[in-house]
C-alpha cells in the first residue's frame, strides 16, 4: 500500500473507534434505560429559560452579573496554566509577572465584593 | 530577588506603573471608604495625574524602546502624554461641582477617568499593533463606562449603548486590519512593518485602510463620525468634556505615530485616505453644525471639523506637518476645555440647560462670562489674533509646503463656513434680548474658564514654547 495512505491509518483507526462508541452510546439507551418521558423532561435544556421563547424578554440583570465575574476568573485560570506548565523556564522574573497579574485581579475582586456584586439579594 | 537590572530597565515605565498603582489604590480607597471618601479620591487623582505628567517631564529626553519595541518613550510620546494628562486632571476638576449637584458623586468617576488615562498612556507610546490594541481597548472600555454614568438617565444609557455598540464594530475593523497587516508583513511591530512593507501591494493596503478606518472612529472623524453628536448630547455634561479633550489626543497620537512610523514607504496611498478624511470632516463639521440647537451636538460637530483640520497636518506627512498636529491638539485642548467649562455653567435654579438659545443677551446677564465665551468662539473658529488661529495657521502652512493645495484651500473656505455658526452664538448673547440669567459659576469652573480664555488671547505674544515644544517632539518621529 501506498505509504502516504499507510501514514493515516492512526486516523482511520480513531474514526472507526469513535464511531462505535458514539453508536454503542445512543443504542445503549433505548435497550436499557428507563423512560418515562413528559414534555418538560423532553425539550432542550436552556439555563432556565423556555429554549423556544422570544427573545426579547426581560430577565434579571444579575445573571449578567454572574456571568461576566465568572468570565474574568475563567480567563484568569486560562492564564495560570500555560504559566504553570513553563514554570521550570521563566525563572523569577515570571513568577513576578504573574503574581502582579493576580494581585490585580484580587484588587478587582475586592472592589467587587464591597460593592456587594458577590450577593444575590 | 528579582534581578535589579530588569527592574532598571522597566525605568521608562515609570509613569505607566505609577498611574496604574495609583489608580488601583484609589479603587481601594473608594471601595472600603465608601461614598464620603468620593472626595479624597477626586483630589488624590487629580494629584496622581498632575504627578505622573511631572514624571513624564523628567524623565530623560533620548528615544527608549522597551519589551522588544512594543513601548517607544521619545518626545513625542511625551508631549502628548502631558497633554492627555493635564486634559484628564482638568475634566476631572471641572466635573467636582455639577456631579454634586446632579447627585452622581461616586468615586468610581475619577477612577475610572485614571485608569482610562492610562490606556491613553500606553496607547500614545505603542510600538507595535498589539500595543496598540491593548492601549486603545483599555482606554475604551473606561468611556463606554463613563458615557452611561448616570445610568438612571435614558439618554445617557442610550449614549453609552451606542458608543459600546459602534466602538466594538470598529475595534473589530481595527483588529481585522491588524491581522491583514501581519499576514502581509510577517511581523506586529511598526519599524519591522515599515522595513517589510517596501512599497505595499493590495494585501497591506486593504489592511491599512481597515486600520485607520478603526482609528479615525477612535477621534471621530468622517466618515465614522455617527455616533459623536448622540453620544455628546447624551453623557452628562462633564463624561462630554472628558471625551472631547484626552481621548481625542490620544487617538490622534497613536494615528501619526502608526502612518508616520510603520508606511512611510507607502506614504502616497495613505495620504489620499487622509485628505478624503480630513476633507469630508472639515466640511461635514461645518455645514452639520449649522442646524443645531443644543450647544452639546453643536460642539460635537465643531469636534469633527477640528479633528478634520488637525489631519491635515498629518496628510502632509511631514515634519512640519506633525508639528502642525501637535500645536493644534495643545490648542484644542485649551480651548475645548475652556467652552465646556463655559457649557457646564449654563445653569439655572432648576437645573443645567443646553439649548444655544438660552444664551440669548448674555453680555447684560453676565458680561464677563459673554466676553470669554465669544473670544473661545472666535478662537475655535479660527480668527486672528487668537489661538484658534495659529492652529490653523500651522496645519495649512504645512499642507501648502507639501504641494496639497487644494486641501488648504478647500480647508479654509470650511472654516470661513464654521465660523457663521460661532458667530451665530456671539450675536445671540451679544445682540439678542436676555434670556433668565444663569447661577453663577462655581469657583473651579471659573478658574478653567478664565485661565483658557486668557491662554486663547494672550497666545500670539509669546507662541514660542508650545510650537518649538512640538517642533522638537514632531522631529522625534522622523
Amino acid at each position: 500500500m501506498n505509504q502516504l495512505l499507510l501514514d493515516y491509518l492512526p486516523l482511520v483507526v480513531f474514526i472507526g473507534v469513535a464511531l462505535v462508541l458514539s453508536l454503542a452510546l445512543l443504542v445503549a439507551p433505548f435497550i436499557v434505560a428507563y423512560s418515562a418521558p413528559d414534555p418538560i423532561k423532553l425539550s432542550a435544556y436552556e439555563c432556565g429559560f423556555n429554549p423556544f421563547d422570544d427573545a426579547r424578554m426581560k430577565f434579571d440583570v444579575r445573571f449578567y452579573l454572574v456571568a461576566i465575574l465568572f468570565i474574568i476568573f475563567d480567563l484568569e485560570v486560562a492564564f495560570l496554566f500555560p504559566w504553570a506548565v513553563a514554570f521550570g523556564k521563566i525563572g523569577l522574573y515570571g513568577f513576578w509577572s504573574m503574581m502582579i497579574f493576580l494581585a490585580v485581579l484580587t484588587i478587582g475582586f475586592a472592589y467587587e465584593w464591597k460593592k456587594g456584586a458577590l450577593e444575590w439579594d | 530577588m528579582m534581578l535589579p537590572a530588569e527592574l532598571l530597565s522597566l525605568k521608562p515605565l515609570l509613569p505607566e506603573i505609577t498611574l496604574a498603582l495609583g489608580g488601583m489604590v484609589l479603587l481601594m480607597i473608594g471601595a472600603y471608604g465608601g461614598e464620603r471618601a468620593t472626595g479624597v479620591v477626586n483630589g488624590l487623582a487629580v494629584l496622581l495625574l498632575a504627578g505622573v505628567a511631572g514624571l513624564v517631564v523628567w524623565m530623560p529626553a533620548e528615544k527608549v524602546a522597551l519589551f522588544n519595541g512594543s513601548f517607544i518613550v521619545d518626545l513625542f510620546a511625551r508631549f502628548m502624554k502631558v497633554l492627555s494628562l493635564a486634559g484628564s486632571a482638568i475634566a476631572i476638576l471641572m466635573s467636582l461641582d455639577y456631579m454634586k449637584g446632579a447627585g452622581q458623586r461616586r468615586f468610581e468617576y475619577p477612577v475610572l477617568v485614571v485608569f482610562s488615562t492610562l490606556g491613553m498612556l500606553v496607547l500614545v507610546s505603542a510600538g507595535d499593533l498589539i500595543a496598540l490594541y491593548l492601549g486603545l481597548e483599555l482606554m475604551s472600555l473606561c468611556l463606554y463606562v463613563l458615557a452611561a454614568f448616570h445610568r438612571e438617565n435614558v439618554r445617557a444609557s442610550e449614549a453609552g449603548l451606542k458608543y459600546f455598540v459602534l466602538g466594538a464594530l470598529s475595534s473589530g475593523m481595527l483588529l481585522y486590519g491588524c491581522s491583514l497587516i501581519y499576514g502581509f508583513t510577517g511581523t506586529v511591530t511598526f519599524t519591522g512593518i515599515a522595513q517589510a512593507a517596501g512599497q505595499g501591494g493590495v494585501g497591506l493596503v486593504f489592511g491599512l485602510v481597515f486600520l485607520f478606518a478603526g482609528l479615525c472612529f477612535k477621534v471621530s472623524a468622517v466618515p465614522f463620525h455617527m455616533w459623536t453628536p448622540d453620544v455628546y448630547e447624551g453623557a452628562p455634561t462633564p463624561v462630554t468634556t472628558f471625551f472631547a479633550a484626552s481621548p481625542k489626543v490620544a487617538a490622534i497620537a497613536i494615528f501619526v505615530r502608526v502612518a508616520i512610523d510603520a508606511f512611510p514607504g507607502i506614504a502616497s496611498q495613505w495620504q489620499q485616505i487622509l485628505v478624503f478624511v480630513s476633507l469630508a470632516s472639515m466640511l461635514l463639521g461645518a455645514f452639520a453644525a449649522i442646524g443645531q440647537t443644543n450647544i452639546k451636538r453643536l460642539m460635537a460637530y465643531s469636534s469633527i471639523g477640528h479633528m478634520g483640520f488637525a489631519l491635515i497636518g498629518l496628510a502632509a506627512g511631514t515634519a512640519e506637518g506633525v508639528q502642525g498636529v501637535l500645536v493644534y491638539m495643545g490648542i484644542y485642548l485649551v480651548m475645548t476645555l475652556g467652552t465646556f467649562a463655559a457649557i457646564m455653567s449654563m445653569r439655572r435654579a432648576e437645573g443645567p440647560v443646553e439649548e444655544i438659545a438660552d444664551l440669548a443677551g448674555l453680555s447684560r446677564t453676565n458680561p464677563g462670562m459673554a466676553f470669554f465665551f465669544a473670544m473661545l468662539l472666535f478662537s475655535l473658529a479660527g480668527i486672528p489674533p487668537l489661538a484658534g488661529f495659529f492652529a490653523k495657521f500651522y496645519v495649512f502652512l504645512a499642507a501648502i509646503q507639501a504641494g496639497l493645495y487644494a486641501l488648504a484651500v478647500i480647508g479654509v473656505l470650511a472654516s470661513v463656513v464654521g465660523a457663521f455658526y460661532y458667530l451665530r452664538i456671539v450675536k445671540l448673547m451679544y445682540f439678542d434680548d436676555p434670556a433668565q440669567a444663569f447661577v453663577p459659576m462655581p469657583g473651579m469652573l471659573k478658574a478653567v474658564f478664565g485661565v483658557s480664555g486668557l491662554l486663547n488671547i494672550a497666545f500670539f505674544i509669546y507662541p514660542a514654547p508650545l510650537v518649538a515644544t512640538a517642533a522638537a517632539a514632531a522631529k522625534s518621529l522622523f
